[in-house]
């Protein structure tokens, strides 16, 4: 499996009144057909990651310090005519809120038009039957009609349906996805993930799904990266990530969720609250919230501990020998 | 794809699409005072265009035995000015250049002023400052006593009031248009039109003008009374068009001296000023209404 996006050492600091280290020594990589899923809570730096590697971040206020490859391209180095051509038809995104991320003003099928003619030059004609075709694979009902509805008088799940399409119109190699079930309801959260999943294996498509719902990374994702603090602290395959969480933090995140408490019992919890960024981390983030924190972790970086093929934690405890079982 | 999705799916209701502008028309046209505003504005305009073709007396052709008729009288519907010209006529004629000197600058100003606002608000920073501050040295001026001053220095005429109220108007409108390009340039769509490989220049032609541009527009129409009653006052005072041409602005000059002769023949311009004014005020204000759908 080769990799399609090959993140190294990636390091994004805003700068501006105050700076802050949003994220910090991050490497990751995509291979063909994956999806993987960047999981972690609101802060850790899992949206800036994303954004990085179309490079979304404003310039004036972000430095951006390692390597980002994508397809074997560098992405921090393409000119603006080389980017213009990559954000949409190589990666491409659908956003969080799919009521703000559509134009207001213009319909569903004028705006995923204008993109297909603006990347494959092609005319109005044949993008619009493009944005018809794109409809129907989404499965919007009456497709012919909702061309020429407007965002606002869409439902919520029909919305993100129409994102997904203007997204996936220039059909790109890899598809970011920035929370796109956080704003609807469960029942369309499904039908989302379903719709997803079944796209991404019918075009072939390498996906970065970021989320802070495990249930949602169960759903779609083949691997996993758990992110706190502008790190990735472990990542492995979902099911290793599951079933034998290494890092404490992994392991609380685990034990948060809803699913198989007991009525009556009170849900587990993290104590604390995360760092805040203003200064790159010296020793483990985690440790002033960690139950099994030791003098050693706030003493220096907990290196990168490479339990088996894939499968990384960051975390003096884990011992590469005896884990992974 | 599961049953479920499917079951959903079939329930999605698929009620009528219709277009964002159609649905403001409708609104408007469902406004009975906004109705009422565009006949008569229609109407004014209308025969202001098609003033030679109406039948109506020549309004350079004064009479000196019959100056200063009382509205009413035979052949005279609407009276006779101090030179003994018809009024009506005359009011009539009047529009076409009223309305040319009370609009064309709306409009003119409207272009550039919305073209530097979008770039003010879009690029943002230094040019932001650059343009931002020079509109702001405008704005140290009354409205009306630049408007003066810039037709003073070009000297009176038609075109030269045209180009003074146009720079009147411009900083307006460029404030307003910046401050709602800013407003538009944080949203996620712009982003996601980003993600998907938009150049700055696309970003600004589709998706920036087409969100400002509505709240613009009424804010433009607002202003052409303003304009109509600036570029009367310019003619007033002899800046704008020069005797014997028919204006409203002239003419309530020239009809001044006759106030207590025949002061309803002396009016009459003027209340030709207030009906446009206010009926562009009224309509820009139901187009506001209808235009805010969304919310």
């Amino acid at each position: 499996m080769s990799n399609l996006v090959e993140v190294n050492n990636l390091n994004i600091r805003f700068t501006g009144e105050r700076t802050v280290h949003a994220v910090n020594n991050l490497s990751l990589t995509l291979g063909e057909g994956e999806v993987l899923g960047l999981l972690g809570e609101s802060g850790s730096g899992k949206s800036v990651t994303l954004r990085a590697l179309m490079r979304l971040l404003p310039k004036k206020r972000t430095q951006i310090s390692g390597t980002v490859r994508v397809l074997g391209r560098d992405v921090l180095a393409l000119d603006d005519d080389a980017l213009s051509a990559f954000r949409g038809q190589t990666v491409s995104m659908i956003f969080q809120e799919p009521a703000l991320a559509l134009d207001p003003v213009y319909t569903i099928g004028r705006q995923i038009a204008e993109t297909v003619m603006r990347h494959e030059g092609k005319s109005q004609h044949d993008a619009t039957a493009r944005a018809l075709e794109m409809l129907e694979v989404v499965r919007i009902p009456s497709a012919k009609r909702r061309l020429d509805a407007y965002p606002h008088e869409m439902s919520g799940g029909m919305r993100q349906r129409a994102m997904i399409a203007l997204a996936l119109a220039c059909k790109p190699k890899i598809l970011l996805a920035d929370e796109p079930t956080t704003a609807l309801d469960a029942t369309v959260q499904i039908q989302i993930l379903l719709l997803l999943r079944e796209l991404q294996r019918e075009f072939g498509m390498s996906v970065i799904f970021v989320t802070h719902d495990i249930g949602v990374a169960i759903e779609i994702c083949d691997r996993v990266a758990v992110m706190y603090a502008g790190q990735i602290i472990e990542q492995g395959s979902l099911r290793e990530i599951v079933r034998t969480p290494l890092h404490p933090y992994a392991k609380g995140l685990l034990a948060s969720t809803v699913h198989g408490a007991k009525r009556g019992a009170r849900l587990e919890t993290i104590p604390g609250t995360p760092p805040s960024l203003d200064q790159a981390p010296s020793a483990c983030s985690f440790a002033p919230r960690c139950a099994f924190a030791q003098p050693r972790c706030t003493a220096a970086l907990p290196p990168d501990v490479q339990v088996g093929p894939n499968r990384s934690a960051r975390c003096i405890l884990v011992d590469p020998a005896t884990a992974g079982a | 794809m599961s049953a479920i999705t499917e079951l959903a799916l079939q329930a999605a209701p698929a009620g009528p699409a219709r277009g964002y502008w159609a649905t403001v028309g409708r609104r408007v046209v469902r406004d009975k005072v906004s109705i009422a505003c565009a006949v008569i504005l229609l109407a004014i305009f209308l025969s202001a265009l098609l003033a030679p073709w109406l039948g109506l007396a020549d309004p350079y052709h004064g009479s000196m035995i019959r100056r200063l008729k009382p509205i009413g009288t035979t052949n005279y519907p609407l009276g006779t000015d101090e030179l003994g010209r018809d009024m009506l006529a005359r009011l009539i004629y009047g529009g076409r250049l009223s309305l040319l000197i009370g609009i064309l600058p709306v409009i003119l100003a409207f272009m550039i002023g919305t073209s530097l606002g979008l770039i003010a608000g879009y690029v943002g920073g230094k040019v932001n400052t650059a343009i931002m501050r020079t509109i702001d040295v405008f704005y140290a001026f009354p409205s009306v006593l630049l408007a003066i001053a810039i037709s003073g220095a070009l000297g009176a005429g038609i075109t030269n009031s045209i180009v003074s109220l146009t720079v009147v108007f411009m900083p307006q409108i460029t404030r307003v248009a910046e401050s709602v390009t800013t407003g538009v340039r944080n949203m996620d769509f712009v982003e996601a039109a980003r993600a998907s490989g938009a150049d700055a220049f696309t970003i600004m032609r589709v998706h920036m003008l087409g969100n400002v541009l509505g709240p613009i527009f009424v804010y433009a129409t607002g202003l052409i009374s303003v304009s109509m009653i600036l570029a009367a006052g310019l003619s007033f005072l002899g800046l704008g068009t020069k005797p014997p041409e028919p204006e409203w602005g002239l003419m309530l000059n020239t009809l001044r001296t006759a106030i207590y002769v025949n002061p309803w023949v002396a009016a009459l311009p003027g209340a030709m000023i207030f009906a446009v004014s206010i009926c562009f005020n009224l309509l820009s204000d139901g187009m506001r209404s209808a235009m805010d759908i969304r919310n």
